[in-house]
């Protein structure tokens, strides 16, 4: 071996250098299937969608249903809820009710309170969070702080006029 | 016989001169208080909470069906199960007990100070893995108060810039808090504690390195100092007798006395509790989150809330030595803020309402508030204290400490210069 070779610090700091980046560039990859390892798997994703039978709501009741393993408030609206959510834009995230809703007479929601997760109880006209105070209307519009935005509707869709699917827009 | 055996080991390895340098013989200065005794007391929690915890895996059931009874099983069918579940669950609320005295006694007495600033933040990274493992374990239980717990603490996660929602789903492997969830904070929670250990080290090296600071503040000559044992392992173990006998007192007379009662009702992720708290040890945090309107800043305002003890070597600009002890204000400064704690605690408890609301905020000002003047008072104090006066020993001391730091200025210069 030449004394040359063995002295070529170019050589050596370049091999150094690549040697590095594909060593950190495998360990980079080695970390991807843990860290993707921690995403839902296949049978979470599975409960991605759920059917309903409205068929037995009355005018006026709300029942809870599970989508995802969140609650989603599934309201039927009477004409007169309609009417006084019809009549503003709600408080502090404005929004029109028909916006909302794809038929008045249903108002389907996800009842997660959008300022930390807590589900609101169903008390008098909308909901109340018991976490922090916050307040919404029969549309789930916040009328009342800390949280900053209304109760999200989910994608969903009419399978019939008492059918119902979350999940699917 | 035995002789011949530790000369046998001693070839081998340094087992004698180990025992002696760091353990028997370990030099510790001669005036250390009781406030000493919480280091002490904080590792031997750590036993504690290990071997409870080993045990009780042998039992629990990690899995969001069958969770919440196999405590009741721990409860009743387990021989001794009862003791070893209240011991771990007192044991929690002990360990941050002992750490709150043991970090409350480095501010009084000013033990973050230089050469202990290291010291100093691998406590705060112990700090931070001993409330991580904490808030895992929690969940462990799967009652109301554990899921919607650790719901609403995800939850905080959705501040991360751009990414939240996805960081949240990742870190429960879920939509909600679920199974998932439960079997992988169950694995952490397990895992966490041995990285404890290895910080806990790394925290004893330092210690041995920069050695106890002590209620005078001064280093002490060779002379002041005293080997660890006979002297302080006695004093460690009296420390140790009070601490078994309160932890005794919860442990087998009050064990639920820290237990909310909406834990005993299993998880329900279609209801929550109307009122959920935290445990005792994050109420004064989970106040300052509360008390900003905004969630991003409430998140940002809590982290840093708990961050800021890190700053503190920086932040404290005065010479005095001692600590609290010889400096009127800043002991002003230090009652007070345990007070603020307090209120914090206090408002991170009660239900909120717009006047706990606002106290919540004042309390929070004041809590950031303490930290930012800590450059500005100190210096004013040093200033006023020696224009007061001071005994010539601690003026002798500052002026050393002056010209060794000019000295070692100079010598980086000449050695930045010399390589240029």
């Amino acid at each position: 071996m030449g004394n040359e070779m063995v002295s070529d610090g170019d050589r050596r700091d370049f091999l150094i250098k690549l040697t590095s980046v594909v060593g950190g560039a495998g360990v980079a990859a080695t970390c991807v299937p843990f860290v993707a390892s921690m995403n839902p798997s296949s049978d979470v994703l599975a409960k991605a969608e759920t059917e309903v039978d409205l068929a037995d709501i009355t005018p006026g009741a709300m029942r809870t249903v599970a989508w995802q393993g969140k609650p989603v408030f599934i309201l039927r609206r009477t004409p007169e809820q309609i009417q006084s959510v019809s009549a503003s834009n709600g408080v502090l995230d404005p929004q029109p009710d028909n916006a909302r809703v794809q038929n008045p007479e249903w108002l389907v929601v996800i009842g997660v309170c959008t300022h930390m997760g807590c589900v609101p109880n169903k008390e008098g006209p909308g909901w109340t969070c018991h976490c922090h105070g916050s307040q919404y209307d029969d549309s789930g519009r916040v009328v009342h702080g800390p949280a900053p935005k209304n109760l999200e509707v989910p994608p969903y869709k009419f399978l019939a006029d008492n059918k119902l699917v979350i999940g699917r827009a | 016989m035995f002789a011949n055996v530790i000369n046998w080991i001693d070839q081998r390895f340094p087992l004698t001169s180990f025992v002696k340098h760091e353990l028997t013989g370990y030099p510790t200065p001669r005036n250390l208080s009781y406030w000493w005794n919480f280091g002490f007391l904080a590792g031997l929690v750590l036993v504690l909470q290990v071997a409870t915890g080993i045990f009780l895996a042998m039992h629990y059931k990690a899995d969001a069906a069958t969770a919440f009874d196999s405590i009741q099983h721990i409860m009743r069918d387990v021989n001794y199960g009862w003791l070893l579940r209240y011991m771990h669950a007192v044991g929690a609320s002990a360990f941050f007990f002992v750490i709150f005295v043991h970090m409350a006694r480095t501010l009084y007495y000013g033990s973050y100070r230089a050469p202990r600033e290291l010291l100093w933040w691998t406590g705060q990274g112990l700090l931070l893995l001993l409330m991580a493992t904490a808030f895992m374990g929690y969940l462990l239980p799967w009652g109301q108060m554990s899921f919607w717990g650790a719901t609403v603490i995800t939850n905080l996660f959705r501040a991360t810039p751009f990414i939240g929602d996805d960081v949240v789903i990742w870190l429960r492997g879920d939509f909600t808090v679920g199974d998932a969830t439960l079997t992988r904070f169950f694995a952490l929670h397990y895992l966490f504690p041995f990285l404890i250990i290895g910080a806990v080290v790394i925290h004893l090296v330092a210690l041995h390195t920069v050695k106890s600071s002590n209620p005078s503040g001064i280093d002490l000559a060779h002379k002041d100092n005293i080997p660890f044992h006979p002297y302080f392992t006695a004093k460690d173990f009296y420390g140790l007798g009070i601490f078994l006998i309160v932890y005794s007192v919860f442990v087998f007379f009050m064990p639920d006395s820290l237990i909310e009662p909406a834990n005993n009702i299993p998880a329900n992720p279609m209801q929550t509790p109307n009122h959920i708290v935290p445990e005792w040890y994050f109420l004064p945090f989970y106040a300052i989150l509360r008390s900003v309107p905004n969630m991003v800043g409430g998140v940002v305002a809590m982290g840093l809330s708990v961050m800021m003890f890190a700053f503190m070597p920086f932040l404290d600009r005065s010479r005095i030595p001692g600590g609290a002890h010889y400096r009127p204000i800043f002991k002003l400064q230090f009652y007070l803020f345990m007070i603020d704690m307090l209120v914090l605690g206090w408002v991170g408890y009660v239900p909120q309402t717009s006047s706990t609301t606002i106290i919540g905020q004042i309390a929070t000002l004041c809590y950031f508030g303490s930290f930012f003047l800590i450059p500005f008072i100190s210096r004013v104090e040093e200033r006023w204290l020696i224009k007061r006066g001071l005994p010539q020993e601690v003026m002798t001391l500052i002026d050393k400490e002056k010209k060794e730091i000019a000295e070692r200025k100079l010598k980086n210069s000449q050695r930045k210069g010399g390589k240029a």
